[in-house]
């Protein structure tokens, strides 16, 4: 009989191998899939796990995924140690995009390169704003962050749907719902010649190196976790609860907006109804393979590009639904929550129940 | 030949990853036996108890009820064999209501109305109030309580384990319980009885069984044995004497003035023109049952409720009422919860972290924390306060209660505090871990501390205060210096029988009585 036993302290090594248990039954589930599917298993695979990393163009392109996917990962990281369940990072990028992209509209080609500055600023200033709404209307009436900042995401694609159907409109676009194509002098600067790969990743890994000084090293992000570790110990040591709510929410939303200002004047380069394409909500999943570590976040952040551009590789070469690379990252959630029972419990085999029963003389 | 014995136990070894908290342990009980487990914190009495309720799988050793072999398999197996148990640890929902939590564990089908009659019934036959509606989350730990004891009651058990049952409870409640296990016993009922309270083990037991380190080390008739005796095969030792110098008051440090505050719960018991003058260099004992306020006065005083209006509480002259704990404890009032986990320690963190809770050496300027720093000064409490753990990297969780409790209260007392507030600060603590913090309690008041207890324990109290109060139904009684105190006094106050906290008391009152007691 295989049974759950409570270990007497939290395994650290289950920790670390939780997610390798979980990618490795997800791809398990996967190769079924594609079987299933009638397809080759092995070329699916290829698609994700091989032509995604197979060369310096397909690595700058993972990066490009991967930036959004870390920025606003680390953001929510804070929120889940914190308690505050912020699941509207989608709309923070989506503000944080429009904020920038309401600048970058006003750039010329002679505008000063500086702006790149002004507008990544903006893009943050944007997701603060969103997602102050949250973080007031759970200070002030106790209303569920959950829902709020859920319901926002969708109250921010209308609002980028009004502008760039309406006032945005670019004149000469043929009518098409997008603005004008950006400047030139907006664009986020390229590392490499050649890639798309632009300093948004390297503003990503300070934002990482920055989150872990303040998660493990500065007393304002102790005492975060701590309010979401145990409330009423923060409550004994007289830590702010809603310090650590306006913190957290103001963190990622701020880090959710520069993440969708970088997509907006990055790869981007115009607002388009099609700037949302669920980073927000896939980097619940990456803060959670991440551990909610900032540095896991990147390993796992890493990972879920590759499943998005497998995805469309798959797509593309051997006509599978896009929805697919939606099908993995679920998958990997799932396996993952069900591998990290095994941190907490081990599992053992019983032979007989019980105590052994030796003959009590009575 | 005589009837077999009701419970016996036989070579009960069990072996955890870092200890082995059993080790050829037996045991025998006969039908209608009050039977102790006398023991430190870890000697393993609550692993043997856990393994008779089926909770824990020994590794070794059999079990016979009534002269049969069995295996209990789990708690429901142990309930199967009339087998109940009402754990230190209470096991209950805090959202539900007492009757609901009870509900949970029946499987007799009867209605949840029918369960709350049953109730009723059941804690009024043996004196035990217990509200059934009342959520337990709005429950104090003494209450909590009587709600396991009266849903161990409600099964009619053949063995009824009750582990620590009394540490929270108020002299007559235990008498009461003592007349409630007796009556038990009278019906047939085995009660194993763990406990560290040799007087109470000596008063109601008819064997006793000592464990120290997961081994038993004598089986006696406690009514032959002496509290010496008990202790020496307890602790292998003799038990430490308090001693109790002469106070040398100083001038009022902490001062409550018609402290009233609303409660923020339905439950909640209001404070209501609560005034003390707490002086430097006293202990200044608050008696009550619990439930009767003291959670909301300690939230007043702490400053986790931050609902005063200004000018009800000073420290040192200074307004405090609007101050956040944080910002109190930087004046020198220092606080020890009720709650270890959870609330005087963050459960998954190391106690290097705790630290943090209320120490701020560790921060340095911009608000970066010296990890170093932080481990240095756990190792230095470890080692001070002599807390039993795996190092200042150690989960709060995997000190046992005794430990823990060392640790905060040496937490706090290592912070130099002007005025220290403790609650219940020996409950669930062994003897010598509870003398430990009583002399440093003790040492900390000749250095000029002013120490505020609150506790449900009426000897602890009257062994370490020089003043007592009482509160009941959230108000205050006058103050009464300890050597003029008597028990039953103190009982009679308790019930609320005192004339002074009808009408509102001034400051003056507050500083005369201190005088008074003082003199």
């Amino acid at each position: 009989m295989l049974r759950l036993e409570t270990r007497p302290t939290p395994s650290s090594t289950f920790v670390l191998a939780s997610p390798l248990i979980a990618l490795a039954a997800t791809v398990a589930i996967g190769v079924m899939l594609f079987v299933l599917l009638g397809k080759d298993p092995v070329q699916g695979l290829q698609m994700f796990f091989w032509e995604p990393i197979k060369s310096p163009y397909a690595w700058s392109e993972i990066g490009i995924k991967a930036t959004p996917l870390i920025l606003i990962a680390l953001g929510l990281s804070l929120c889940f140690r914190a308690n505050v369940w912020n699941i509207g990072a989608e709309g923070q990028y989506i503000l944080g995009a429009i904020f920038a992209g309401g600048i970058a509209m006003g750039a010329t080609p002679d505008s000063p390169r500086a702006i790149v500055i002004v507008i990544l600023v903006a893009g943050i200033v944007g997701g603060m704003m969103w997602a102050a709404i949250t973080a007031l209307l759970r200070d002030r009436f106790n209303a569920n962050e959950i829902l709020v900042s859920l319901m926002l995401v969708y109250v921010a694609e209308m609002v980028l749907s009004y502008l760039v159907y309406g006032p945005w409109k670019d004149p000469q676009g043929y009518n098409f719902p997008q603005t004008v194509t950006f400047a030139k002098p907006t664009q986020v600067p390229r590392l490499f010649a050649g890639l798309r790969l632009n300093i948004g990743l390297v503003i990503a890994l300070f934002a990482v190196a920055g989150m872990t000084v303040f998660l493990f090293r500065l007393f304002r992000g102790v005492q975060a976790l701590v309010g979401g570790l145990a409330p009423a110990a923060a409550r004994y040591a007289g830590f702010s609860s809603r310090g650590a709510l306006w913190t957290a929410l103001l963190t990622s939303g701020g880090l959710a907006g520069l993440a969708g200002a970088l997509e907006a004047t990055g790869p981007l380069g115009q607002l388009t109804p099609y700037v949302p394409v669920g980073y927000g909500f896939a980097a619940i999943i990456v803060a959670f393979v991440g551990r909610l570590n900032p540095v896991g976040i990147v390993f796992s952040a890493i990972l879920m590009s590759m499943f998005y551009i497998g995805g469309e590789l798959a797509q593309s070469r051997m006509q599978l639904p896009k929805s697919i690379t939606g099908v993995f990252q679920g998958l990997l959630l799932f396996t993952l929550l069900a591998a990290d029972t095994l941190i907490v419990y081990r599992v053992r085999w019983k032979s007989t129940a019980g105590a052994r029963i030796a003959g009590a003389k009575a | 030949m005589t009837a077999p014995p009701r419970l016996e136990l036989k070579n009960i070894s069990k072996q955890y990853p870092a200890v082995k908290a059993n080790d050829n342990v037996s045991l025998t009980v006969q039908a209608g036996e009050i039977h102790a487990i006398l023991g430190e914190n870890g000697a393993g009495k609550s692993t043997l108890m856990k393994i008779v309720f089926g909770a824990v799988q020994p590794d070794e050793g059999s079990i016979a009820i009534d002269g049969q072999p069995v295996a209990i398999r789990n708690p429901h197996e142990a309930k199967a064999h009339g087998i109940a148990m009402v754990f230190q640890h209470f096991s209950l929902f805090d959202t539900l209501t007492a009757a609901e939590n009870v509900w949970l564990g029946l499987d007799t089908g009867e209605t949840l109305a029918q369960v709350s009659e049953r109730i009723k019934a059941k804690a009024g036959e043996y004196g035990l109030p217990v509200d059934p509606a009342r959520p337990v989350h709005s429950l104090s730990v003494g209450e909590r309580q009587r709600v396991e004891i009266v849903r161990g009651l409600l099964a009619n058990p053949k063995i009824l384990i009750l582990d620590e049952p009394t540490s929270v409870l108020t002299p007559q409640a235990v008498r009461t319980l003592f007349v409630t296990l007796r009556q038990l016993a009278s019906e047939g009922c085995s009660i194993l009885y763990i406990s560290h309270k040799l007087d109470e083990i000596r008063e109601l037991c008819h064997a006793c069984t000592v464990m120290r380190g997961g081994k038993v080390t004598g089986f006696v008739d406690p009514t032959q044995e002496t509290n010496a005796s008990l202790s020496r095969l307890m602790i292998g030792a003799d038990p430490p004497q308090l001693v109790h110098r002469e106070a040398t008051l100083g001038g009022v440090a902490l001062e409550a003035i018609d402290l009233t505050v609303e409660p923020d719960s339905p439950y909640g018991v209001p404070l209501q023109h609560i005034s003390l003058a707490l002086r430097a260099g006293e202990v200044l004992g608050v008696a009550g049952v619990s439930g009767n306020g003291q959670q909301e006065l300690l939230a007043a005083l702490s400053g986790e409720d931050r609902r005063l209006k200004p000018g009800m509480l000073t420290l040192f002259g200074t307004d405090i009422a609007r101050a956040s704990p944080a910002k109190r404890r930087t004046l020198g009032l220092h606080f020890v919860p009720e709650e270890r986990l959870g609330r005087g320690a963050v459960p998954m963190q190391s106690l290097a972290a705790n630290t943090l809770l209320t120490r701020r050496e560790p921060v340095k300027t911009l608000g970066w924390i010296d990890i170093k720093a932080t481990h240095a000064l756990a190792s230095r409490l470890i080692e001070r306060f002599n807390v039993k753990a795996g190092g200042s990297g150690a989960h709060a969780k995997s000190l046992s209660g005794g430990n823990l409790q060392k640790f905060i209260v040496g937490r706090e007392i290592d912070a130099n505090p002007k005025v220290l507030i403790v609650a219940q600060p020996t409950w669930g603590v062994d003897v010598g871990a509870a003398a430990q913090i009583r002399g440093e309690l003790l040492a900390l008041r000749d250095a000029g501390c002013a120490v505020l207890v609150v506790s449900e324990e009426l000897d602890e109290l009257f062994e370490l205060s020089d003043r007592l109060v009482v509160i009941a139904r959230g108000k205050l009684s006058p103050s009464i210096a300890t050597r003029d105190a008597t028990v039953e006094q103190i009982g009679q106050w308790m019930a609320g029988l005192f004339d002074r906290g009808d009408d509102p008391s001034t400051a003056e009152d507050a500083k005369k009585e201190a005088h008074h007691a003082a003199a």
